[in-house]
């Protein structure tokens, strides 16, 4: 057998140029591989995107579910002009934008001091961070109706069923990975940068608004967008902790109001879903460069 | 006047003692080295200089005022790392003048002395471009430049050379010491490089495990090392250091190197030397130069004798020739004409006019 193969090898594989010919192997499994891989996860957007587009007759019909006979917008139109749908949407956007901005607010400034300011016990903190990220969001169910509960009796201030308050829930999720992503960018900062910035005479503020922020940009944007996924597509707390049709969020609102009884609309689930998931896309599509891009090139020695 | 005065500076981390308490006077306008070996405490007596590190004991001053608490912004000061430290996301404007702004110094007033620290590195046309367009001796430049634009009593550089290849390192070295004789500010340069140390200082700081061991111009530490650490560290290839007797012969003094090989001592040294005689851990210290290949005309304290060559690395100006000589390694420099050939008898000479004789014990040059 072994002598079968050495001398079967050099007719497979030539002698000369075989790095080019490992290259182009390696090439062929990956398109395979990623071509796998596009066609497995674009699947149901498409189908989402087909559904949308049929009649409930349609849908229910056992024609070829990946074929439209007869396409029409109705389902968007309906969905755009009748339901809750765009107080799903606004409640959504609003909340999502809000959490982004605290958590970016919180966490850079976190992962700056818990990076750079050794202070006694920042190691511990730092850990302490990403432990709480650990912890599933299931497990805060009643921890949190009870606080709610104590704030309402104490304060008189009702914090159930309103959509704001999921502005507050959030970042319980987005901070601590936030700030955890954001300690390792500005970790890999080197140390000389804001040394030299201190001698330049930058106080710990400017070090961070006009060193450390436009340096780290990519993180605080791989951070943004995380943050935003989480908060735009977060359905268990709304689920929780929301009841009432004006006070809900997206996710929650399609399947609560879509789904009447075991009667699915699924026409305009799809398109629903289909809506919602557009602003991530759009998001990831203009901030993928910035993402990818390294700022910290030339910083030191290249 | 921008003197700086180290008064037993001590720095301790945790349990462990990185400086151990040194004193030293850099002089107005002066271009100190701080030279040793890595961990010896150059660095961090250059950090704590700086304000980068806090001192665990002692003062520094600097211009005559004690800055032990003063933090690094307000001490006047300007540095230069070996990884450069560009901020990347700015221009080399921008990286020059960020100081300048931060001090709200008038705009008219940071573009003329950005342009004119630009002109003395010769990087004008280089203003509008980004660090990662920058080779590395261009960046070298500009990190100086941030420092020479902010017009500071004290410049600082930590190991600026290192990061640069070696053709590219002999060139900025010149050009920093160009640069000191233009704007004449008070250096402090850390190098573990003893080359670079020799040849920019007014004077070298010799460290080794967070203590001075010498001070000194580069010549005094040179010719006239007073511990067998600086004897050699300063120099390359380093001095021989041979085990050796000191005897006692008809009113001379001999020095003892095998059964076979003894030299007398000069005579200008003998008195210095008698009382060493018969004591045990001496060594004899004679740099490579002073072993070379035998002349025809004799002089004063020069000794002839055969070795077997192991080894023959032809420089160019000269060949290095090592041999065995009482268990050391010793290196000699001959003339590339000299005919030396590995693994063949040859005939050399020892010049002893600039011998060292050290206690291996104490290690102090006697």
């Amino acid at each position: 057998m072994t002598n079968v193969a050495i001398t079967d090898a050099p007719s497979t594989r030539p002698a000369y140029g075989s790095m080019s010919s490992d290259r182009r192997w390696a090439l062929r499994w990956s398109y395979f591989f990623l071509v796998l891989f596009a066609i497995f996860f674009l699947m149901p957007p498409i189908y989402m995107l087909i559904t949308s587009l049929k009649t409930s007759q349609e849908i229910s019909a056992a024609g070829n579910p990946w074929w439209i006979y007869n396409p029409t917008i109705e389902n968007y139109l309906e969905l755009l002009t009748q339901n809750h749908y765009l107080t799903f949407f606004r409640n959504s956007a609003v909340v999502a934008v809000c959490v982004v901005i605290i958590t970016m607010l919180i966490s850079v400034i976190a992962a700056f001091a818990l990076a750079r300011m050794k202070f006694w016990g920042s190691a511990t903190l730092a850990t302490g961070v990403f432990l709480t990220y650990l912890i599933p969001e299931t497990l805060l169910f009643i921890p949190l109706f009870k606080m709610f509960a104590w704030v309402n009796e104490t304060f008189d201030i009702q914090l159930m069923n309103h959509w704001w308050t999921l502005i507050i829930l959030y970042p319980t999720l987005t901070v601590p990975f936030a700030t955890w992503i954001m300690i390792g960018y500005f970790a890999s900062i080197p140390k000389e940068l804001d040394e030299a910035a201190l001698i330049d005479g930058a106080t710990w503020m400017q070090t961070l608004t006009k060193i450390f922020i436009p340096v780290a940009l990519p993180g605080i944007i791989a951070a943004t967008i995380f943050t935003f996924t989480v908060a735009w597509a977060q359905f268990l707390y709304p689920l929780a902790f929301t009841t009432s049709t004006t006070e809900l969020v997206l996710p929650v609102g399609i399947i609560t109001t879509l789904i009447k009884g075991d009667v699915f609309n699924w026409g305009q689930i799809m398109t629903g879903a289909l809506l919602g998931a557009a602003p991530p896309l759009i998001i990831y599509a203009f901030l993928m460069d910035y993402y990818i891009a390294g700022l910290t090139a030339g910083a030191t020695k290249g | 006047m921008a003197q700086v005065t180290l008064r037993k500076i001590i720095k301790k981390y945790d349990e462990v003692l990185a400086v151990r308490g040194i004193d030293l006077d850099i002089v107005d306008k002066e271009f100190i080295v701080l030279v040793g070996p890595s961990g010896c405490g150059k660095s961090t007596t250059l950090r704590m200089i700086a304000g980068l590190e806090e001192i665990s004991g002692g003062d520094i001053a600097i211009g005559g005022h004690v800055v032990n608490d003063v933090p690094p912004k307000d001490r006047d000061i300007a540095m230069v790392f070996q990884n450069y430290a560009l901020y990347p996301h700015m221009n080399v404007y921008e990286n020059m003048s960020f100081g300048l702004k931060l001090k709200k110094t008038p705009k008219d007033e940071i573009d003329r002395r950005v342009k004119q620290a630009a002109q003395i590195l010769d990087i004008t046309e280089l203003l509008d471009r980004k660090p990662k367009q920058l080779s590395g001796g261009q960046r070298q430049r500009v990190a100086m430049g941030r420092a020479i634009v902010r017009d500071p009593k004290v410049f600082l550089f930590d190991e600026p050379l290192s990061n640069l290849d070696a053709k590219l390192r002999v060139q900025m070295r010149t050009e920093i010491k160009k640069v000191h004789q233009k704007v004449r500010t008070t250096t402090v340069y850390v190098t573990h490089d003893q080359v670079e140390a020799m040849t920019l200082a007014d004077r070298v700081v010799v460290m080794n495990a967070g203590l001075i061991e010498q001070v000194g111009t580069p010549n005094d530490l040179y010719h006239s090392p007073i511990t067998k650490f600086v004897a050699g560290f300063i120099g390359s290839p380093a001095m021989n250091f041979i085990p050796c007797q000191l005897e006692q012969a008809a009113g001379a003094l001999n020095i003892r190197l095998s059964d076979k090989l003894s030299f007398p001592v000069p005579a200008d040294r003998t008195a210095r030397y008698t009382s060493q005689v018969g004591k045990a851990n001496l060594v004899l210290g004679l740099r490579p130069e002073h072993i070379a290949e035998t002349r025809p005309h004799t002089e004063p304290n020069q000794h002839d004798f055969d070795m077997m060559i192991d080894v023959v690395e032809p420089m160019g100006m000269e060949t290095l020739v090592y041999f065995t000589l009482a268990g050391a390694e010793i290196c000699g420099r001959v003339n590339p004409n000299a005919g030396a050939v590995a693994m063949q008898s040859m005939k050399l000479r020892a010049d002893l006019s600039n011998m060292h004789l050290i206690d291996d014990g104490t290690g102090k040059v006697l």
